[in-house]
């Protein structure tokens, strides 16, 4: 019994994939019968927020680091994915009106002659999606590297890494012949030939997304469960411990922001592909520090928390903006501090403390060896329940 | 002062200044091989700047710490641990949130790299090495429990096991038995005195008792200064240390 | 990007824009006075702060609308009693902020941001149901109006130089406050040494909530100011936000020299370089520059070497 929980603890990963198998089939089963294509395809929207929520779990729930500048990520990957669509919807044949036929029409209307050098990549879909992931790493890894080797961290990284989303929208905005200003890039039409705005391409959009959301789980999940998962646990605790054991901790922490900013990156493509557009409002101060929101309501702790954090919260603004749209930001900021208040832990914390116990008695009912079930949404924090049984 | 010596640990001419004021001022000592050495001293005499300086934690303005002939000023805190320097915090320092296993894997000296933790495998040696020292620190009924739960004298224990896993040649402990009971210390001095084998260790330590039953020689800091150094009989009758304990 | 332009004209630029850096200067040195208060002193992060400061500004445009409604004769002199009531207004909902929330949360920094994160959009909803969403400003008396000229090509708007003086007076005001009367002495007590402070008698959560409020107070005058020389709109105080806190943390959180001249280089930066470049570039370059020096000198400019 105790070599068992010493060699990885698989009660507790049964229960996990349990958890996982259940959103699973929510979000890929349940939904899709339950929904019109419309309501779908907001879903869709909704659930390419949680990549982002995913990250911060690792990045925030697990290390301790938060960031406020994940909209940056999601920005970036977006507008990776945005690029792409935009200059094959932008064939010369397409744009014979403009004075500048084959580059994309907002640069024709700021009197641009020529493609920018930095957009001609982005012809190609493998450079593109490629830089999906790679360009966001590689800024999350330069701002890492920068903060964490000065051993920049709590508020002040919060503080820079939101003054970075504010730097990257004035920039996005003020440049406007360049990346389509405020208005971001829209238009999109195919991939590949493939019309995207279709019901039947939002259908097979919708599905890619869920596979691709429960794959990142998947992987977030081997990351945690890996010994730099706890190590990650252990910096936030005690920094010096782990730096005196050893650990280059600034390393751990620039490769949890990367893959953060590499999920959020992710969860950007998804939307700009799902949505049809890109623009800085996905970037800035605001988004960015909402994100970190539909990762607090789930739990900070739970990878599965924040998903079902990130649908509740958007489903209740979507909601709420439909009928009362003043209400919004009184919720929005009751929720704030509410969750920091009273749900430290969110949805995920509540969901131990209470239904936990219920679920697992009901199930032991059944069978005589109880494996600990449906502690998907355990954590290291969150609680002595299951983990110590 | 750059001579090779044949010291494990030699501090030259060590000086640090916090704003003007010189917690350590111009030390020098020495530490053998599987040498137990002691430093005592009143509150601010400089003893934990001392070890903050050794593994790093704080930069010295001036003066030379050599580990086996290597010059550790200038390498960073995680190079001086993988050169064989432990350090014990004063207050105990674990991790709350993982089992007290978990804590002493953290510290088995291996994948200690980003994708060396990711690919790491908890196979038998690991848990092997981690049952002998949860063995050696009497908690080998608590391995699968959260750290944050243990008693204060059983966190000091599992920092303790966190270095011994690391097996490194100069162990520094910050006051190992402080705010431990009657019990729990003599079980600690029995730990060390196991401990102390085959390695060098540096402690700071109050207790007299203690310090007496293990210390091979002691230091006693005074103001960022050495008042006295020599066998624990020694330091005892030297006038100066009588005094400067006495008069506060 | 200077050409085209004589070593006069030059001269006349840097002046002009070197006095509208001025203006923003001032703004920012009020604003952040608050916050290096609250977050220097108490290490609490307000993310709520520019809402303070908004709130003062609201308080200043009620005023200046009822005294010329009201009592036009005292509208000359209405400003001094606005400034007054945009201290205590925003000073008050500051103490009460801390009671109801901040002191819960002080040894959890992440979560004190998060919580008045919330607490900021809560209130832009209250501005914006109560005052409604579009931008307001006060009219002011005719002698805040005009400008001085200096020369044939450089002049000075009043208003401006008035805030400048407020400015000044401000900060000494709080210099005495918090370095030279005991009960600076008591909060710089409490700060380094909460239990110590509470043993020998301080009353510590009373001094919590007193800097809150004094901090939240400042921010409230900063909006007073504010009105001179910008419109006031529900989401005003967010756009600073970011801006302030760099101020803070680029002069070193402790140090309220460091921030004003922080405050200082930074203003005058951005407005230099607004004038030969576009707007957000010159911003741009601004905060990256900032962010840059922060990450070669995380403890900001001012700061003293402590021990660990």
């Amino acid at each position: 019994m105790k070599q068992a929980i010493q060699s990885g603890s698989p009660f507790r990963v049964t229960g996990e994939m349990a958890g996982v198998l259940l959103l699973a089939l929510f979000i890929v089963v349940v939904l899709p019968l339950g929904l019109d294509t419309f309501r779908l395809n907001m879903v869709g929207k909704y659930l390419t927020y949680a990549f982002v929520a995913l990250g911060l779990v690792l990045c925030w729930g697990s290390a301790g680091i938060l960031s406020l500048g994940q909209g940056i990520f999601f920005g970036l990957g977006g507008y990776c994915m945005a690029m792409f669509l935009k200059l094959e919807a932008s064939s010369p044949e397409a744009t014979k009106i403009q004075s500048t036929p084959g580059i994309p029409d907002f640069m024709d209307w700021n009197q641009l002659t020529a493609l920018p050098w930095f957009w001609e990549p982005f012809h190609s879909l493998t450079f593109s999606v490629v830089a999906v992931v790679a360009v966001p790493a590689l800024l999350a890894f330069v701002v890492g590297l920068a903060m964490f080797k000065r051993r920049v961290g709590g508020v002040y990284f919060a503080i820079i890494t939101q003054a970075f989303a504010a730097i990257l929208t004035i920039l996005i905005v003020g440049q406007q012949g360049y990346t389509g200003g405020i208005n971001g890039i829209t238009d999109l039409r195919t991939l590949k030939g493939w019309d995207i705005r279709t019901d039947e391409a939002k259908l097979v959009l919708y599905f890619v997304n869920a596979a691709l959301l429960i794959g990142c789980i998947l992987l977030c999940l081997y990351v945690r469960h890996s010994k730099l998962g706890r190590i990650l646990v252990a910096l936030r605790d005690k920094e010096d411990r782990v730096r005196f054991s050893g650990y280059d901790v600034a390393n751990f922490k620039i490769f949890v922001f990367c893959f953060a900013a590499a999920l959020s990156a992710v969860g950007g493509a998804m939307f700009t592909l799902q949505v049809g557009f890109m623009s800085p409002s996905f970037v800035g101060i605001v988004p960015s520090i909402e994100m970190v929101i539909y990762c607090a309501v789930g739990g900070r702790l739970s990878l599965l928390g924040a998903v079902y954090g990130t649908l509740l919260v958007n489903w209740a603004k979507t909601l709420l903006s439909e009928s009362f749209p003043e209400l919004w930001l009184f919720a929005m900021g009751a929720l704030f501090i509410g969750v920091v208040m009273v749900f430290p832990n969110g949805l995920a914390g509540l969901y131990q403390q209470y239904l936990a116990p219920h679920v697992k008695r009901a199930l032991s009912r059944g069978r005589t060896i109880a494996p600990a079930p449906a502690s998907a949404t355990t954590s290291a924090i969150v609680p002595p329940h299951t983990a110590a049984d | 002062m750059s001579n090779p010596t044949d010291y494990l640990l030699a501090v030259e001419g060590l000086t640090v200044s916090f704003d003007g004021f010189k917690a350590v001022n111009d030390l020098s000592f020495y530490v053998d091989a599987n040498e137990i050495h002691v430093i005592i001293g009143p509150n601010g005499a400089g003893k934990t700047t001392v070890l903050d300086l050794i593994c790093g934690r704080t930069r010295a303005s001036g003066g030379s710490i050599k580990f086996r002939n290597k010059e550790l000023t200038a390498m960073k805190e995680h190079e001086i641990v993988k050169a064989g320097v432990g350090r014990k915090f004063q207050n105990p320092s674990i991790y709350d949130d993982l089992t007290v296993f978990e804590n002493l894997e953290i510290s088995f000296p291996r994948g200690r790299s980003v994708f060396g933790a990711l690919a790491f495998k908890r196979d038998a040696e690991v848990r092997d090495r981690v049952a002998e020292i949860a063995e050696m620190i009497f908690l080998t009924d608590h391995l699968d429990q959260r750290a944050e739960y243990l008693s204060h004298g059983q966190k000091q224990w599992l920092e303790i096991g966190m270095l011994l896993i690391q097996d490194p040649e100069l162990l520094m402990l910050d006051e190992p038995v402080a705010g431990m009971s009657v019990n729990e210390r003599k079980k600690t001095a029995e730990l060390l005195n196991k401990i102390i084998q085959n390695r060098s260790v540096l402690v700071i330590e109050h207790d007299m008792k203690f310090v007496e039953d293990i210390a091979h020689r002691v230091t006693v800091l005074h103001q960022g200064k050495i008042l006295s150094e020599g066998s624990m009989e020694r330091v005892k009758n030297d006038p100066k240390v009588v005094e400067v304990y006495l008069g506060h | 990007m200077f050409e085209g332009y004589s070593l006069a004209e030059l001269g006349s630029i840097f002046a002009m824009q070197g006095f509208a850096g001025l203006i923003l200067f001032s703004v920012f040195v009020l604003m952040a006075l608050g916050l290096a208060i609250i977050f220097g002193q108490m290490g609490v992060i307000n993310m709520a702060h520019g809402e303070f400061m908004i709130l003062g500004a609201y308080v200043t445009y009620l005023c200046s609308t009822l005294v010329s409604q009201h009592a036009p004769a005292l509208f000359p002199v209405y400003f001094f009693v606005a400034m007054i009531l945009a201290f205590i207004a925003s000073g008050l909902l500051g103490m009460l902020v801390e009671w109801g929330m901040i002191r819960f949360l002080y040894k959890r920094p992440l979560d004190t941001l998060l919580a008045t994160w919330g607490l900021s959009l809560i209130l832009q909803q209250i501005f914006r149901s109560v005052f409604g969403a579009r931008e307001v400003g006060v009219v002011l008396p005719d002698w805040l109006m005009g400008s001085v000229a200096v020369t044939d090509t450089i002049e000075v708007p009043i208003n401006g130089l008035f805030v400048m003086a407020l400015t000044m007076a401000i900060t000494v005001v709080i210099y005495v406050v918090m370095f030279r009367s005991r009960w600076g002495q008591g909060v710089r007590a409490v700060m380094q040494n909460r239990t110590m402070a509470g043993a020998v008698g301080i009353n510590t959560e009373k001094v919590d909530r007193y800097t809150f409020g004094l901090g939240c107070g400042i921010a409230g005058v900063a909006g007073s100011a504010f009105t001179m020389v910008g419109s006031t709109g529900p989401t005003s105080g967010q756009l600073y936000i970011v801006d302030t806190f760099l101020v803070v943390v680029f002069g070193g959180a402790q140090s309220l020299l460091g921030t004003i001249a922080s405050a200082f280089a930074i203003s005058q930066a951005q407005s230099t370089m607004e004038f030969f470049l576009s707007g957000s570039t010159a911003k741009v370059l601004t905060l990256l520059t900032v962010i840059v020096i922060l990450m070669l000198r995380p403890q900001g400019l001012f700061v003293l070497k402590v021990r660990r």
